[in-house]
Parts: structure tokens; C-alpha cells; sequence
């Protein structure tokens, strides 16, 4: 090996390292900043009560809610909907199509999330007042709508990607017997990808629950816990961004913290099922 | 979350600059203070300073093109907490800092204007004047629909700002004489957000600074006082407060030479032309 390709592979070493120790710093840092509601037990107090700063309660159980049934709807939204988007792109499209649509799929991926706001907030906040959930349009649903806009692109990645893995064999032999394109894929090809249709899942829930601008655009941001999808309501990370101007050493700033262990918890509970999924002995077909 | 970068070619600025120079020279006398002065100003805070800020710092710029501005918003809090911790020389506050605030970060306060905070609802809503009992009853959550108070049979959307918002507390402080506010009312960030989110929902009712309110949403009359630039200077509109910018300790060099500028009489004529209140 040259010194060039030694000293490169110490220098993407050091990189992977630090972007590694970076982590698990701010888990340290988040942690080490929320030490005082842990000592006083006030982290699970601030988990299960409202937020209500003139009565003196600064908890973030409205938020968990609204972060966590906002993110849920949305993928109970966008799966279905990628999931057709991946079969057609893999199976029933014209084959010159194929190419060009999923680059337009790449592509969505990049739009910032505060165009997509954007837009909603004209459009579909509108639409969402005068013709399905009356109040003001900022609602649940509609950031759910958003979100599933924003995530399926990338779970439509994932979809296509697992799809394709599935040896082309296996659908010719489906064909062969007399099957059709549509038989192989329930039959053969979706439990096959199942995996990775899963960890494309997960990814999407990820995305969904660490989104902030539709949320804090779209989601309306009031405090009280919402009694359903037509309610305006606040998720975790809008939560951080209006509150995060409050003076340092008060109540408020804290909870913050609470919120930020919160999803990063979350993110790494993600992370680490994807892993596991991934160790997962792919079944063969039966 | 507004933020505004200003970067020009730097040919282009000179010439401009110099065209200025031979033509404008006998108007450009407050500009003046910019003269010889080199590098960058972030200014960050509140949100209703946003336009008098850009209109000052855009001049600056053209008449000095090595100076460099830039605005961000973020609230009251954001600007207290960012000047304190110097990580902007100038942070806006719409409403006087608190004397632990002040004593905490050695703040100087420099007010340049005046403002009211006006409650605006939208264009077509029939309800445009309200008491301030009526307004406590609204903001609590107490009354629910346009209904009774003579409007259309629609809920009422309550709009409210962020903990960090100058504009809420003086509103909370004048207008709801600190009475609650729902808990089921949405959240904006900004003064441009709440007129945004006003003028886009015909049963809204929400609260900005009298300097923004335009034609795009109606301004609401209490206990029969409009919120116009008239009556807030007059003293009749009683929710009103000083624009504050704060430095940490006296302001030096060219942050000195921008607050003189909107204290002089070119830097009060942009706060008049915003729909502001000067103090000279």
C-alpha cells in the first residue's frame, strides 16, 4: 500500500470516527443538560403533564402526542400510497418511463420542506377549512398530508430498491406458470422485500417525526392535547423552535431538553430496529 | 426565521456608489455617519423592527458599500438572549427588557419609534369593533363563535405568538390585562406570519404590530378606539410600546454610527414611512 492510499484510508477513519464520538456527544451534552429534571424526577412529571407556563407546568405530554399521531398518520398515509408508486415504477409502468420517474422520485426527495409548507399553506389549508375540518385549517391532517408528501419519496427509494433485489428468475418462473405480473408481485416478490420495504418504513417514520416546518407551519402549534385529527397541535420539534428564545435558566428552557432526548431516543429506537431487520436471514421462497 | 443577506457585486456596488456620490451628495447627509466605516452588522430580534431595520440597512449599504448588514428575526427573546451572549451586536426588543435582563448583560436600550399592536381579523368579517371585556372573553376561549357577536355562525380561530414574542406580552400585558389565553389557540412566529395567517383565514382573529397592518387584514376597534398611527400617537390607543434596539454595553464604531442613523432625521422619516411613530 502507497503512503497516499494509507494516509486517505487514516484520514476517512478519523472522519467516520468523529461523526461517531459527535453522536454520541450530543447524547452526552442533552443528558448532561437535563440532569437537574432527572435528580428532582421532574423528567417523567414533564412527560405525563401539560404545558400551562401560568399555572406552572411545563409539561410536554401534548407535544408527544401531537409529534407521535402526526407522524403516525402520515405514515399511515404515505405507505400505501409508496407503495403503489414503487410497484408501478418496478412492474407496470412503460419501460422507458421507469428511468425518468424514478429520477423525478430522486428529485422530490431534495425539495426543502419549508416550499412544501409553503404551498400547503395556501392551498391546503384553505381546502382543509371550507370543506373538511371546518376551524382553521391548521390542523393534525393536514400537516399528516404534508409529511406523507415529504416521505414518500424516500420510502419509494427504498420500496423500488428492495423490489428490484428480488431475482428476476423467480417473477419469470410466476410468468411461466401462467401468473401475472400483478400474482408475481404480491405473491413472490413483496414477501421476498419485505425487509427492506420495512426498513424504508421506518426510515419514513423517522423522517416524519423529525420534521420541524410543517409541523410548526402547518400543525396549527397549540398547547392543548389534541382530541383528534381535526385539532390544531404542537410536535416536539415545533415545540423546541418557539420555545428555545426562553430565558436559560427557567423551567421552559428545560423542558426542551426533555424534548430533545425524547426524539433522539426515538431516532435511535428507528435506527437501531433498521439494523436489526437487517440481520434478519432472508426467507426463501416458499 | 426572516432573514435577509445582502451581497453585491462588488463592481457594481462601487459604481452605484459613486453615482450616488456626484448626484445625491446634498441628500445623502445622514448617510454621513457611515463614511470610513468598514464590516459587518447581524442584527437579529424582533419582528416587527424588520422592516425599518431593512429599509435603514439597505441605504447604509448603498451608501458605504463595505458595509455589510444582515437582519434575522426570531422574536423579543431571541434578540435579548443574542445580543446578551454577543452573538449579534444589535438584538431588537418589542417591548422594554426586564431590569434583570438589563443588569444580566449590561444592555443599553436605544428606543426609535413607537408602536401599537392593533387586533386585526379578516377583510370580510362583519365584526370590526369589540370591547375589551369582549376580547378577554374571545382570547380565554370563553366565546366560541362569530355568532354572538354578531358576525357569521363560524368558530372563532384564535391566533397567538411564540413565548418569545414582545408583541404577545404587551399584548397579554394591555390588551387581555394578563387574562389567560386558550390553549387551543395556533401559534404563529413572526408579525408577517399572524397577518399572513389572518388575511388568509376568514374567521381568524389575531394580534400584530399597528405597522403592519395594510389593507390585507382588517384592523378591529376597541371599546371604539381604532388601531391607527393617528390614535396611538394621540395616546388614545392604549396598547401600545416602544421599539427598542439593545447593545451589550455602549454601542462603538460603525453599530454607533447605524443607531445614530435612525435616530437622525432620514432614519425617522423610514420609521414614519413603515407606519411607525417617531420619537424625534
Amino acid at each position: 500500500m502507497s503512503i497516499f492510499s494509507r494516509i486517505v484510508e487514516r484520514l476517512f477513519s478519523l472522519a467516520a470516527a468523529g461523526s461517531a464520538l459527535l453522536t454520541i456527544a450530543v447524547f452526552l451534552l442533552l443528558l448532561y443538560l437535563a440532569l437537574p429534571l432527572f435528580e428532582q424526577g421532574g423528567f417523567w412529571a414533564l412527560i405525563r403533564s401539560p404545558w400551562d407556563p401560568g399555572a406552572g407546568l411545563y409539561g410536554i405530554y401534548p407535544m408527544l402526542i401531537g409529534s407521535l399521531s402526526i407522524a403516525f398518520l402520515a405514515l399511515l398515509i404515505g405507505f400505501p400510497l409508496s407503495l403503489g408508486g414503487a410497484f408501478f415504477i418496478t412492474c407496470f409502468a412503460p419501460l422507458f418511463l421507469r428511468r425518468h420517474l424514478l429520477n423525478l422520485v430522486r428529485l422530490l426527495t431534495g425539495v426543502p420542506t419549508v416550499v412544501y409548507s409553503f404551498a400547503a399553506l395556501f392551498l391546503l389549508v384553505p381546502f382543509l377549512r371550507e370543506h373538511l375540518t371546518g376551524g382553521s385549517g391548521l390542523n393534525i391532517l393536514g400537516a399528516a398530508l404534508m409529511l406523507a408528501v415529504l416521505i414518500a419519496p424516500t420510502m419509494i427509494i427504498f420500496f423500488v430498491d428492495a423490489l428490484r433485489r428480488v431475482p428476476s428468475g423467480y417473477l419469470q418462473a410466476v410468468t411461466a406458470l401462467g401468473g401475472s405480473p400483478g400474482q408475481g408481485l404480491v405473491y413472490i416478490a413483496l414477501p421476498l422485500a419485505w425487509p427492506g420495504i420495512l426498513n424504508g418504513l421506518l426510515l419514513g417514520l423517522g423522517r416524519a417525526m423529525g420534521d420541524t416546518m410543517i409541523s410548526l407551519m402547518i400543525a396549527g402549534n397549540a398547547v392543548a392535547l389534541p382530541g383528534s385529527m381535526m385539532d390544531s397541535a404542537r410536535t416536539l420539534t415545533a415545540h423546541i423552535a418557539l420555545v428555545i428564545a426562553a430565558d436559560v435558566s427557567s423551567l421552559e428552557f428545560q423542558s426542551i431538553f426533555a424534548c430533545g432526548i425524547l426524539l433522539y431516543l426515538f431516532t435511535a429506537l428507528l435506527v437501531l430496529m433498521v439494523r436489526l431487520l437487517g440481520k434478519f436471514p432472508k426467507r426463501s421462497p416458499g | 426565521m426572516i432573514r435577509q443577506f445582502a451581497k453585491s457585486n462588488f463592481l457594481t456596488a462601487c459604481l452605484l456608489a459613486a453615482s450616488f456620490l456626484f448626484s445625491f451628495q446634498a441628500l445623502a447627509g445622514d448617510l454621513d455617519l457611515f463614511r470610513g466605516y468598514k464590516g459587518a452588522i447581524s442584527i437579529s430580534g424582533g419582528t416587527a423592527h424588520i422592516p425599518v431595520m431593512k429599509e435603514a440597512a439597505k441605504r447604509a449599504m448603498t451608501a458605504n458599500p463595505d458595509i455589510q448588514i444582515t437582519i434575522a428575526g426570531g422574536g423579543t427573546g431571541v434578540g435579548i438572549k443574542q445580543v446578551g451572549e454577543k452573538m449579534v451586536q444589535i438584538g431588537n426588543a418589542g417591548r422594554k427588557p426586564t431590569e434583570a435582563e438589563i443588569k444580566q448583560h449590561g444592555l443599553v436600550l436605544f428606543q426609535w419609534a413607537i408602536d401599537g399592536v392593533g387586533v386585526v381579523v379578516h377583510p370580510q368579517n362583519q365584526v370590526q369593533a369589540l370591547t375589551f371585556s369582549q376580547l378577554q372573553d374571545i382570547y380565554a376561549g370563553k366565546t366560541v363563535n362569530w355568532k354572538e357577536l354578531g358576525g357569521v355562525d363560524r368558530a372563532i380561530n384564535l391566533y397567538t405568538r411564540d413565548q418569545a414574542s414582545g408583541t404577545r406580552e404587551v399584548f397579554a400585558g394591555k390588551a387581555l390585562n394578563k387574562g389567560a389565553v386558550s390553549p387551543r389557540a395556533n401559534v404563529v412566529v413572526s408579525n408577517g406570519a399572524m397577518k399572513t395567517a389572518v388575511a388568509n383565514d376568514p374567521y381568524g382573529i389575531g394580534y400584530v404590530s399597528v405597522g403592519h397592518i395594510d389593507s390585507s387584514v382588517a384592523p378591529v376597534a376597541l371599546d371604539g378606539v381604532k388601531p391607527t398611527e393617528d390614535n396611538v400617537r394621540a395616546g388614545k390607543y392604549k396598547v401600545a410600546r416602544g421599539l427598542y434596539s439593545l447593545t451589550a454595553g455602549e454601542p462603538r464604531g460603525l453599530v454607533k454610527a447605524f443607531l445614530d442613523y435612525l435616530f437622525s432625521p432620514s432614519g425617522q422619516q423610514i420609521v414614519i414611512d413603515k407606519g411607525f411613530i417617531p420619537v424625534r
